[in-house]
Parts: structure tokens; sequence; C-alpha cells
């Protein structure tokens, strides 16, 4: 399909394609294996730019938007999804000081995530506070010139590794979503520490980590918008960044896609290659069109985006539910495809199977994305009444 | 310090199959590419770069769509790119190629030190570094796989050989080229590709560079092919049978003694 | 050289637009056009099914002028040495310039350059030099480009050999292109295969092209002498005559000092022999799983009395030094036995060692294009095979 991409956006994409098949494609079965931060590679996104294509350029971006945070996030997530999402994640702490943060706020921290020199990540879950986000129970209290955290982020992308954080907490647990505020948390703030690492399923490259508040005092001026704004703020930011989930779902499926159709063409059973078979044949066709539509669906929501529109939470929804689940069947395909050898570590889409299950969990599960579609279709149902 | 690299835009190969029918390789569909060895060579002068500062010149001569490979190198961090364009410079061989290059690098203003790939992958002849180096009557050294030291007089770098490696002190100006070892070439970054877009590429012709047009293309090259043929095809091997690895193990060995290889 | 397309012979089939790595023929009503951007690569030549693509004018190189010639006589190999001890490809050299020179009825003359190396000229006698040149100058002592460079130029100006070989050894591939460029004459590289044409009394010098893909037949009609470098162990080594003597000629020059100095040299631990020099070589890839077990391959090398190489994965990986990589962008060799241990077969990887003599193949993918270019192949699990291989040859040995 030919998505009429700018000129700046085929650099993009291709840069980030290039990268992602000579520097993270070989060396993602390793990452998988050792569980091991890619800093390396994240040294080379951030020195070809890869970092600054969302950020305006007031602020050392290129001045792109969503939609080119989707084409970097859908290349790299072909190779890799472990390094896709820690890319991605920098985003998502980024986002919520882009577009709430005040010109100093934006002044500050911007640049350095533009240029990648610093990471960014997001801190909203908590073990008691997955799908339920208004049921957080790290505290802020408002302390003179500081606040002061306390209480336990769980599951943190890049945590750890990052230097800045959006974290969520509440200033009034009995107000619930509206007495959450957001801050923005920077490593090495005394009382700011980290728990333990994850042992995931997959994108087992990318760091997940609880990050601790002990008396964690803030300066004031590091709450972004308003007191009570918390938790919209979050909602907010989800909206924006699930079609990077989307892309992400995408990416993961075409490069199952291309590791199955490369198998297929090669790969002899009865004495002829098996793509040969219209049972794969078949097989892989809907892998094709199914990766197609999720990526059309993406595209127009990112695009939709950055256009301006305001009501965007069911387009967003609807991509991350969609190409989520896209990216689970086409991997779980994929490995059918290459029958035993799939099953095995030797080749990488049992890896892509693993990685592609996280799509339909994080940033909302896919039953929250279906909730808030459902609730939106029932109110314009309502409205029309 | 004023660093030139040299480079070639060669086939595409990192794609390229064997039909298993023919054992001949597939090309259809191979584009262009930079010759992956004169990207190591750009590393190598951005590293002197980075720490002595100075200008990254990339020279290549080829047609006029070998710009493109020029580009890719701006994109990556050189300054400035010159193509060396004409008819007159069809059918070089590794002579005319090293004057051609040679009289282009005497047109610039200053160079301390020419960066090459230690050969081009389509010809894999790796006389064209020292070429240009005695054109110019500079020193060079091959293979470098190490820059130790470099001055604004003179460059000690580790050249590798068959048993280990020489380390080499030359004066500059002096020519380079470099293996692999070098270290990884980085990637081009998304602001050098714009920019890249935007630089312009001056086209040299023969009289620019104020050659001798006998010493040019096919007039100033003495080697000329006469014949080209396929090699010899590797006939099918045989599959080693066996119930065990040791089975196996002894099924080979039986063969290569057999054959008086071992 | 350059190529022309035989409108009459065309039909328009496509095959060479297939064949062209550069995109450069385009069919124009029907008959195949090449575009500027043709470098004469010739890949489309031999696709052609028609016979209408060929090599411009090709044989018409008599009818040239060649006021250039400098007639000369006489077939020269240069001696590369090391602390007195001739490179392997010298013999093989002498070999085959013993062939050429007898062809031509000329005299086999070997060059040798150094420090207290005139006792390696009875050596080179009796490998069937009939001449050997020396050059014995403290500033010749260990080998830098601009000085055997000035000195050998000096002495093809004063002694006009109609031929002169070097080694396609670092030594040679640095050396011989820099003398070339000073004398203005043609030089070939990493010739395969050399012979005489007996009419013309020109060298044909035959190379591997575009990866082993295509070989191409060189000469130099116009100028002298005929230089080439030699890949090592391809020719055969000339074979010792006791009885034979050889004159041994020796030249004083006045030597500029180098402006490239060598300083010394030294190995890396784990850098053991010369792959390039080897007669047997056990090549590991990704497939051996991790860097330990090279331990395995360097056992059976040692066994076998061959040196270790290894892929560009495996050496990606850091497990083996660059200096051990076979292939595209490391060390071409072509030993009598080649071992390839989980190694796949990239195509950059098949390059630097398909025209060894024997190749066995060890890999647990039955598909793995490795097996195409296997004179025997093994299906199976590496890190069996091996140590299998290792326990029986200990107990042949013992």
């Amino acid at each position: 399909m030919n998505y009429y991409l700018t000129e700046e956006q085929k650099i993009i994409k291709e840069l980030s394609a290039k990268i992602a098949d000579e520097k993270i494609a070989p060396q993602a079965a390793e990452l998988d294996e050792a569980e091991k931060f890619p800093w390396d590679l994240i040294k080379v996104l951030a020195e070809s730019d890869l970092f600054a294509v969302w950020v305006p350029e007031e602020y050392g971006g290129l001045g792109g938007g969503i939609f080119e945070q989707c084409l970097v996030v859908e290349e790299l997530s072909r190779a890799c999804a472990g390094v896709a999402v820690s890319y991605a994640a920098s985003a998502l702490g980024g986002f919520p000081i882009l577009m709430f943060g005040t010109d100093k706020q934006k002044q500050k921290f911007m640049p350095d995530i533009a240029s990648g020199s610093r990471l960014a990540a997001f801190a909203l879950t908590e073990s008691d506070a997955g799908s339920d986000a208004g049921n957080i129970r790290t505290t802020a209290t408002h302390n003179k010139n500081c606040y002061v955290l306390n209480g336990t982020k769980q599951w943190i992308t890049n945590g750890g590794e990052a230097d800045i954080y959006t974290v969520i907490a509440t200033l009034d647990p009995k107000k619930g979503p509206r007495g959450m505020a957001a801050f923005i948390v920077e490593k090495g703030t005394p009382g700011f520490s980290f728990g333990k690492t994850e042992k995931k399923m997959g994108i087992r490259s990318s760091s997940t980590r609880e990050l601790i508040f002990k008396d964690c005092e803030i300066p004031a001026e590091n709450l972004l918008d308003r007191e009570g704004k918390g938790f919209l703020i979050a909602m907010r930011t989800l909206d924006k960044t699930r079609p990077g989930v989307a892309a992400q779902a995408v990416g993961i499926a075409q490069g199952a896609l291309d590791k199955a159709s490369e198998y297929a063409i090669t790969r002899v059973q009865f004495g002829k290659r098996i793509g040969e078979f219209q049972a794969i044949e078949h097989m892989l066709a809907d892998m094709a069109t199914q990766i197609e539509a999720a990526r059309a669906l993406t595209y127009s929501v990112a695009r939709m985006i950055d256009s301006g529109e305001r009501h965007i939470s069911k387009a967003s929804a609807m991509a991350k539910l969609f190409a989520s689940d896209v990216a689970m069947k086409v991997t779980c395909d994929a490995v059918q495809i290459f029958g035993g050898y799939g099953y095995m570590r030797d080749y990488p889409v049992e890896k892509m199977m693993r990685d592609a299950k996280i799509t339909q969990i994080y940033e909302g599960t896919n039953q929250i994305q279906r909730s808030i579609i459902g609730s939106e279709v029932i109110k314009g149902a309502l409205r029309r009444k | 310090m004023n660093l030139v690299v040299l480079v070639k835009q060669v086939p595409e190969t990192t794609n390229i199959k064997i039909n298993p029918e023919t054992n001949t390789l597939i090309r259809e569909g191979v584009s262009s590419i930079v010759n992956p060895f004169d990207m190591y060579a750009l590393e190598q002068a951005l590293k002197i770069q980075d720490e002595h500062g100075g200008k990254v010149t990339c020279i290549s001569m080829g047609p006029p769509h070998a710009e493109a490979a020029l580009r890719e190198m701006l994109a990556v961090g050189a300054n400035e790119a010159i193509l060396l364009s004409d008819k007159a410079f069809a059918g070089s061989d590794t002579l005319a190629t090293s004057y051609t290059l040679a009289k282009a690098i005497m047109k610039l203003d200053k160079f301390d030190l020419i960066i090459c790939g230690k050969q081009a992958i389509d010809g894999d002849t790796a006389q064209v570094g020292p070429g240009v180096a005695e054109h110019l009557d500079i020193p060079h050294i091959t293979y470098v796989n190490k820059v130790e030291e470099i001055t604004n007089n003179q460059i000690r770098v580790h050249r590798m050989t068959e048993e280990g490696y020489d380390v080499i002190l030359s004066s500059l100006p002096a020519l380079i080229t470099v293996v692999k070892e070098i270290g990884e070439p980085r990637m081009p970054s998304i602001k050098g590709t714009l920019r890249a877009r935007k630089t312009k590429i001056p086209m040299w012709t023969a009289k620019d560079i104020e050659a001798n047009e006998r010493m040019l293309g096919l007039s100033g090259s003495p080697t000329q092919v006469i014949r080209i043929f396929s090699p010899e095809a590797r006939s099918g091997g045989e599959i080693i049978q066996g119930e065990s690895a040791s089975e196996m193990a002894d099924n080979l060995l039986t063969r290569l003694m057999a054959s008086h290889i071992i | 050289m350059s190529i022309k397309i035989i409108p009459t012979k065309c039909t328009g089939c496509e095959a060479c637009i297939n064949a062209c790595p550069y995109g450069a023929i385009k069919i124009k009503g029907n008959i195949a056009h090449l575009l500027d951007n043709c470098t004469s690569c010739m890949a489309c030549i031999r696709e052609c099914p028609t016979g209408a693509i060929v090599l411009k004018d090709p044989g018409s190189y008599q009818e040239q002028p060649r006021t250039l010639i400098e007639q000369g006589t006489g077939v020269w190999i240069f001696v590369e040495q090391r602390h007195g001890i001739p490179a392997g490809v010298v013999y093989e050299l002498l070999g085959r310039g013993q062939a050429l020179a007898h062809d031509l009825g000329e005299e086999l003359c070997a060059v040798l350059l150094g420090y207290n190396i005139e006792f390696i000229a009875g050596k080179l006698a009796k490998y069937g030099a009939d001449k050997i040149y020396i050059v014995d100058d403290k500033a010749l002592s260990d080998f830098e480009d601009e000085p055997y460079a000035q000195v050998i130029a000096g002495l093809v100006t004063e002694f006009k050999p109609s031929i002169f070989l070097f080694g396609a050894t670092t030594i040679g591939r640095s050396l011989a292109p820099r003398i070339a460029a000073k004398l203005g004459t043609g030089l070939t590289a990493d010739c395969t295969e050399l012979s005489i044409d007996k009419k013309d009394r020109l060298l044909l010098q035959t190379r591997p092209a575009f990866g082993g893909n295509i070989m191409a037949t060189i000469i130099c009609p116009d100028k002298r002498p005929q230089m080439a470098t030699v890949r090592p162990k391809v020719m055969k080594p000339a074979e010792h005559n006791q009885a034979r003597t050889g004159k041994i000629i020796r030249i004083v020059q006045e030597i500029a000092p180098s402006r490239a100095k060598f300083l010394e040299t030294y190995k890396t631990p784990g850098q053991q022999e010369n792959i390039q020099e080897a007669d047997i070589v056990v090549s590991g890839g990704r497939g051996i799983g991790e860097p330990g077990n090279f331990r395995l391959l360097q056992e059976l090398a040692a066994l076998l009395g061959g040196a270790v190489g290894a892929s560009r994965a495996a050496v990606d990986a850091g497990w083996v030094p660059y200096a051990n990589q076979v292939g595209q962008t490391g060390k071409t060799v072509r030993p009598k036995l080649y071992i390839a241990c989980g190694i796949s077969g990239a195509v950059q990887h098949l390059v630097g060692m398909s025209s060894s003599d024997v190749i066995v193949a060890i890999n647990n993918d039955p598909n793995a294009p490795i097996f195409s270019v296997a004179t025997y192949g093994i299906v199976g699990d590496v890190l069996e095979i091996v140590p299998a291989l290792i326990s029986k040859l200990r107990g042949s040995s013992s």
C-alpha cells in the first residue's frame, strides 16, 4: 500500500528500517536471552535523531507528530519489540510534559528527551491500580515549596534506565480521579529508588521495574498543570500514545510475516516448497491482509490526532485493540508455519509471539479498549435518540 | 585536519542468493550501494574529526547517479562531496581511476589524510588506494585496522598482515586503506539526511581536474578484459549418512582418508 | 574495454536486464540499449541467450598503436620475505613463472630485497630462478612500500622485464599497485590463472570478479611489464632441484628514506595461525552456540594440523578475532580441506571459501545454503559431530 508519505516521513521510515535491519535484528535474540537493556542501540537511535521526530523544533525536535513516531516504532518493532518499547516509552514519559508542561518545564526537559541524551518514562500503574487507574495509592503531600511523594509504582517501562519520570500520584485518595496530580521526577532525587526488575514473557530487552518513593521531596515547580489534573493528564496521554502501541503491534506482525513468508519459500516438504501448499498460502494471505488493515487504521488515527482532532479516545482505542489482536494472531500463525522450528528459540518467531502478547495488555488492556469504544458507541446512540 | 574519503558506488550484493539449480548468483532487483568498506573509511575520518576537528570531503568517480552514494556519506556526517563524472572517465581500469582521483585531490585546497576502504566489493582489486598515493607522491599504508595517534604532521597506525599486526609511523599527508576492524560505521541521522538532500554536490569533469585525456578512461587503461566465462560449477555434494554422530564422523573420516585429504 | 549490443541479434528478451547489477540496460523498441551508467562489468554478456551482447572490438587490440610499448624480456617474480623466510606464495610464483618463461623462451628472474638476505638466493635458484636480482641494504630490512617500490621500479626501468608477478598478499597487494602506478603500466589483481597467448606473446591473466561468479581474462597489450598479483595457494609450487644454479646479480641503489616507517610487529592473543596459509581450515559460525565451543574447533584443527576460521556472525558476536574471519569482508581462503561448522553459508561467506578443494559442511539445518557448495555434508548437531570427529581422530593417532 502506498500511504503517500512526505519526503521527510520517507527518510524517517527508511532510516528506522535501516537501523532495525542492520543494528537491531542481529542482536534481537541475544538481547532477549540476556534480558539486557539495549543501551548501545538506544545510543544509535539517539544519534540518528529518532527521539526527536515528535518533538517540536523549538525544543530541539524535528516537528513531527504521532504519525512520525508510529513510523519509527513500527520499523523498530519488526526487528525487536523490546528495543522499540524502550524507545516508545520515552515518548510516553515525554508527552505529558509537552502537552501540559509550562514553557519553562518544556525548555528544561524536552531538548534532552529529543536528543535522546536522557530517557523518559511514564509511571501510573500500581499493584492495585492497573485497569482501575483511579485507585492509585502513591500519595503526594503539598509541603511549602515542594511535594512529598510516598508509595510504589509497578511495572514501569524504562524504570531505572530513564532519567525523567512523569509520575501520577494522589493528593487525596478520597477524591478518586479528581484528587490526582502529575509530577516530573528526576532520577537521583533523594527518596526515589528502584525496586524489583521484572522477569517477563516477552519484550525482555526492555526494563520493567518498580519505582519506590519514600518521603521523596520534589520541587513544586515540577507539578504538571494543576492539582487535580493528574488523572486527566494520564488519560489524555494514553489517548495520544495508543497508536504507538498499535504501530508496535503492526511492526511485530510484519516482522513475523516476513519471516514466515521467507520460510515458506525455502522449506521443502513432500518435495515442494511449503508456500506452494494452499494451506500455507491462505494463512499468509490472511496475515498480510490483517496487517495491512491494522496499519491503515493505525496510520489514519495517527494522522487524525496530528491534525488536531480533539475527540480521539475511541479511534485511538480501536487502533490499539485491532492492531494488537492482529499481532497476536499473526505471530501465532507464523509459529505454526514454521512448525517445530517455530517453537524453537533458534528461530525468531517464537520471540515475536511472546512479544506480541504484551500489546494486548499494556497501555490499557484490550478489554479496557473495548469498554472505551463500547461506551462511545452507546453515547452516540443515546445522542441520536 | 583536512580529510578526504574516496567512495565507490557498487552493486548491492547482500541480498544476492545462489540459484540452487544453476549455482549462480541471482541478481534480480539488485540496487546500488556505497561500497561497505568505504563506510569504514568514513567512520575513521569522522572519528579523527570528532577529536581534531576539520573537514571531511568525500570524492567519488562514477556515473551521475553515483551522487546517491555521496549523499549517503553526507547524511552520515561528511561535510562536502565531489562527484567526478565524465564520459571520458568511462572504462577506467585501476590505473586510470587512481590517476583521475589523484588529479581531483590535487584540486583541493589542502589535504592531510586520504582514507579509502581496503577494496571495493565488486572488483576486489585493492589497487586504487596505493595508486592514488603514488600519483600524489605521498606515503600509503594498506589494511589499517587502528589509527593509534594522529598529529598535525604524522600518523601512527596498525596494519593487519597475514601473521599479525605491524605498527607504522608515517608523515602527513598520507593515504591509508582501512579494514572492518577500524570500528562499526555510525548510522546516518535524520537531520544529516535532510541536510545532505540540500547540499550541492559539484560535478567535476576531466577539464575541471585538468587531467591529461590520454591518461583517462579507456585510453588511460593499460589493461583490457578480453574474455569472461563462468567458473566451473561445484558438483553436488554427498550427504553423509549415519545413525549416530559417531557413525557419521566415521563415514566422513573414511572418505577424507580414502582421498588422502587427511 | 566496453560493451556493445548487436541490434540484429537482440530479441528483446530482457535476460540482460535481470543480469545487470547497475540497472544500466533498457529495452527500447524491442531492443536492449545500454545506458550511461553501464560500467562494463559484463554481467549481461553471459546471460544473453543470443550472443547479442559483446565486448566492443574483442581481440582487436593488435591493431591499436603500440608506440608506448617498451618490449622487454624476462619473467620476474617478487620474493616476499620476512626475516629471511620467503612467503609460501613465492614458490608458487616460481612454479608458474617457470612455465610462463618456458612458453616465451625467456628467463625466470627473482627479485629479492632485504637486508642480509643473500643466503636465500641459492634456494631460489634451486626452485627454478635463472637469475636473482638482489638489493641488500639496511634501508630494506623491514618491508616499507616506498623504498621497495622505488628500488623495484628502478630495476624494472633498467632491465625491462616483460612480466612481473607478485603474491596477492598484504605486502604484494600494497606494493604492486604503487609500482604499477609509478611505471604507468597495467596490473591485474588476485589472478588465479596465468598463461601465455603464444601468438601475441601476451600474458593472459584470469581472475574471479563479482565475488567469484564471473571469471575474467585480462591482458595488458601496450605497456610493460605486464604485472599481476597472484592469489596464494592456487598455483602449484615449483619443484626443488638440488642441481640447479642461478646467476646472482647484486644491485646497489641509492634509497630515499621511507616516509612511512615500520616500527614493530605483534600478534594479538588468540591469534595463532595464518588462516590463508593453512592447508586445512576448521571454521565456526553462529551455530556453534557460544564462544567457549570454539575450543572444540581449535582441538579439531590442531588434530588435523589446520587453522581456525570463523563466519562474520561469529566474529561480530565477539567470539573470534576479526583476523580469523572468512568471507567477503574478511579473508579469502583456499585450503585443501575446509570444514564449516554451524555456518549457514550466506553468500558473503561462500565467496571467501568456495574455491577450497574439499568442503565439509556440518549444520543442523538441511536447507542451509552451505550444503550447496559442500563436497560432504553432515546434517546434525555440530556439538555432537565435532566431538565425535575429535575422538575418532584421537583414536586413530594413538
